[in-house]
């Protein structure tokens, strides 16, 4: 009787777990398929994908002449360098920025640091729909639209990484502070040879968000360029989309789609087990 | 210590120099724009103090309509996403196969770029004169007429612009409650099953408890992100949302501010301000339903 009851146990926990694997499956499906589509459709010439009325998923003459074009006959080659000297800038400022606040935060003893760590934090709540409306006229006043100038500044201060990398820098011991105290070793070079090295894992971390952060921004790019050759990846395929080929050429769209998404793919793919752990610490979408 | 404070405040300053031109000098210019009456950006005059901005902007039939995609959006989206999430991370915590190749494969929507692969959801729903798109194929399986889901009935908008969010958001959703999941300390388990207790029970009664500080924040966020709602009506229906009846309260905001009907930065800033009231009164009430309801552990 108990081996009955047993044997049903055991087929009962096979079906739940084959029930698990197959919705897993199909989540994964629904996942994947908007990427699978969007290469096959790519490789399709116009001719073919306009021919079928049924799409097939698979191309049946793979063709790259929808690539050529979505880089000789639009500017997306140009959206690209735009959108990658955006992009290092804006990190590299950031990270400077952020690493010398969070080292005054945590390391230096001055008066009113407190207060301002407490208004700094209070920051993080402004949404940024808020005070995009005043940088948009600052920046057009300054004569700053249409330039990288314009669309970096205002994207560099991130409260979030500030704090962040405060609290790591926090976690170091004291014990070395002194100790190099006593050899001499000034503030900044304490910073650099000490702190930055062991919190690389943060850094690293901060980094990649705000790569991604940037390749992928919209919202500021469209609002303060209006000059095609200074469109961002995101904007660029939207103009290409409305104004470009897209109405009428959707496999070159898609050739376009799998250009701009192909590098943070690789990124992820790269450094899947730093992104999924900082997205875990601090990052919010959705 | 003069020197000391001085030393200070100077690696500060970057940080507070970009905080406070394009972040703290902002939010008082929001303010100050949205009472301005007849702000003329050319002149930078303006008629007087008051509250014009926002009965114009509450008043504008396409505020209005945003302001109904955004419930309706957030009505939907934050429950549905949450509790498909609950299911895939429970899903996930409960097989050992293949779990990591799952993880990496469900998280991929977070690195994408919205507009772009907005257009491949664009494409796949979409009726044209060539074919009926993919999904209707699919649903034609079904006996299900071909609908146009991106410049047909409103409903079907709505539907496609849902699945489109949940999509996007669900890869941090299933990544905050798998590590909640995983710190659930395994004893209360074994010491559950000691008891006889099944695993549905086991489920609602340690589970639940013990992971609901998690979903309560993916909530309260959750809510932040959908009534911020903007890229991914874009990547679907195009910049003029407004005239496809798609708008959310963040595109309202951007319009007004630039775009063919735009150049009012003072209606932008009074409903950037309305916005920011909503979205402060819904993370208050669910911080009040939280402090109810969430087992925090004494």
């Amino acid at each position: 009787m108990d081996k009955k009851k047993i044997n049903s146990a055991l087929l009962r926990g096979r079906i739940l777990k084959g029930v698990t694997y197959a919705l897993l499956g199909f989540w994964a499906l629904i996942v994947l398929f908007p990427f699978y589509y969007m290469i096959i459709t790519s490789l399709k010439s116009y001719g073919e994908y306009n021919g079928e009325s049924t799409p097939s998923l698979v191309p049946m003459h793979p063709t790259v002449e929808n690539y050529i074009s979505a880089f000789r006959d639009v500017p997306l080659g140009t959206y690209f360098v735009n959108t990658l000297i955006f992009t290092i800038a804006t990190t590299a400022l950031m990270l400077i920025v952020s690493i010398l606040a969070a080292f005054a935060f945590s390391r230096l003893n001055f008066k009113g640091r407190d207060l301002a760590f407490t208004l700094f934090l209070a920051l993080m709540m402004i949404p940024s729909e808020l005070v995009i409306i005043t940088n948009f006229v600052t920046v057009t006043n300054m004569g700053m639209r249409n330039t990288f100038m314009g669309l970096i500044l205002p994207s560099v201060a991130s409260v979030f990484y500030i704090y962040l990398l405060k609290e790591n820098f926090a976690a170091i011991p004291d014990s070395l502070y002194y100790a190099a105290k006593v050899d001499g070793t000034s503030d900044f070079k304490y910073l650099l040879k000490v702190m930055i090295p062991i919190s690389s894992p943060t850094i690293v971390t901060i980094t990649i968000l705000k790569v991604i952060e940037c390749w992928n921004s919209y919202v500021w790019p469209r609002l303060i360029t209006d000059d095609e050759m200074k469109f961002l990846v995101s904007n660029g395929i939207q103009a290409l989309r409305e104004g470009g080929f897209g109405r009428e050429n959707i496999p070159a769209m898609m050739a376009a789609v799998v250009v701009v998404s192909v590098p943070l793919i690789v990124l992820f793919l790269v450094f899947r087990k730093r992104i999924i752990e900082g997205v875990a610490k601090g990052g919010t979408k959705g | 210590m003069e020197k000391q404070n001085l030393k200070g405040w100077l690696y500060l300053l970057p940080a507070f120099l970009f905080l406070g031109i394009f972040m703290v000098y902002p939010l008082i210019d929001v303010l100050i724009y949205s009472f301005e009456e007849g702000y003329n950006s050319a002149s930078g005059t303006s008629f007087g103090i008051g509250l014009y901005n926002y009965s114009y902007v509450l008043h504008d039939p396409f505020f209005i309509s945003a302001l109904k995609n955004t419930f309706i959006l957030v009505a939907i989206t934050v429950p549905a996403s949450t509790l498909l999430a609950l299911l895939i991370s429970v899903g996930l915590a409960s097989i050992k196969k293949l779990r990591d190749l799952f993880q990496t494969v469900f998280f991929l929507p977070y690195v994408t770029n919205t507009l772009a692969v907005g257009m491949v959801f664009m494409i796949l729903f979409a009726k044209t004169e060539y074919t009926d798109g993919l999904v209707n194929i699919i649903l034609s399986v079904f006996g299900i007429d071909p609908i146009d889901f991106i410049d047909g009935p409103y409903a079907a908008k709505m539907f496609v612009l849902c699945v489109y969010t949940v999509w996007v958001v669900l890869p941090f959703k299933i990544l905050v409650l798998t590590s909640a999941l995983a710190s659930v300390n395994p004893e209360y388990y074994s010491a559950a099953k000691l008891d006889g207790a099944g695993s549905f029970k086991i489920f609602t009664k340690i589970t639940l408890p013990m992971i609901s500080p998690m979903i309560f924040y993916l909530i309260i966020t959750g809510f932040i992100g959908a009534f911020k709602a903007y890229s991914d009506a874009v990547a679907l229906f195009g910049t003029n949302l407004n005239s496809r009846k798609m708008n959310t309260i963040v595109g309202y905001i951007y319009d007004m501010l630039y775009s063919d009907g735009g150049g009012y930065p003072s209606y932008a800033s009074a409903a950037a301000i309305i916005l920011f009231v909503i979205v402060l009164t819904i993370t208050c009430i669910n911080l009040m339903v939280r402090k109810r309801h969430v087992f925090t552990g004494r």
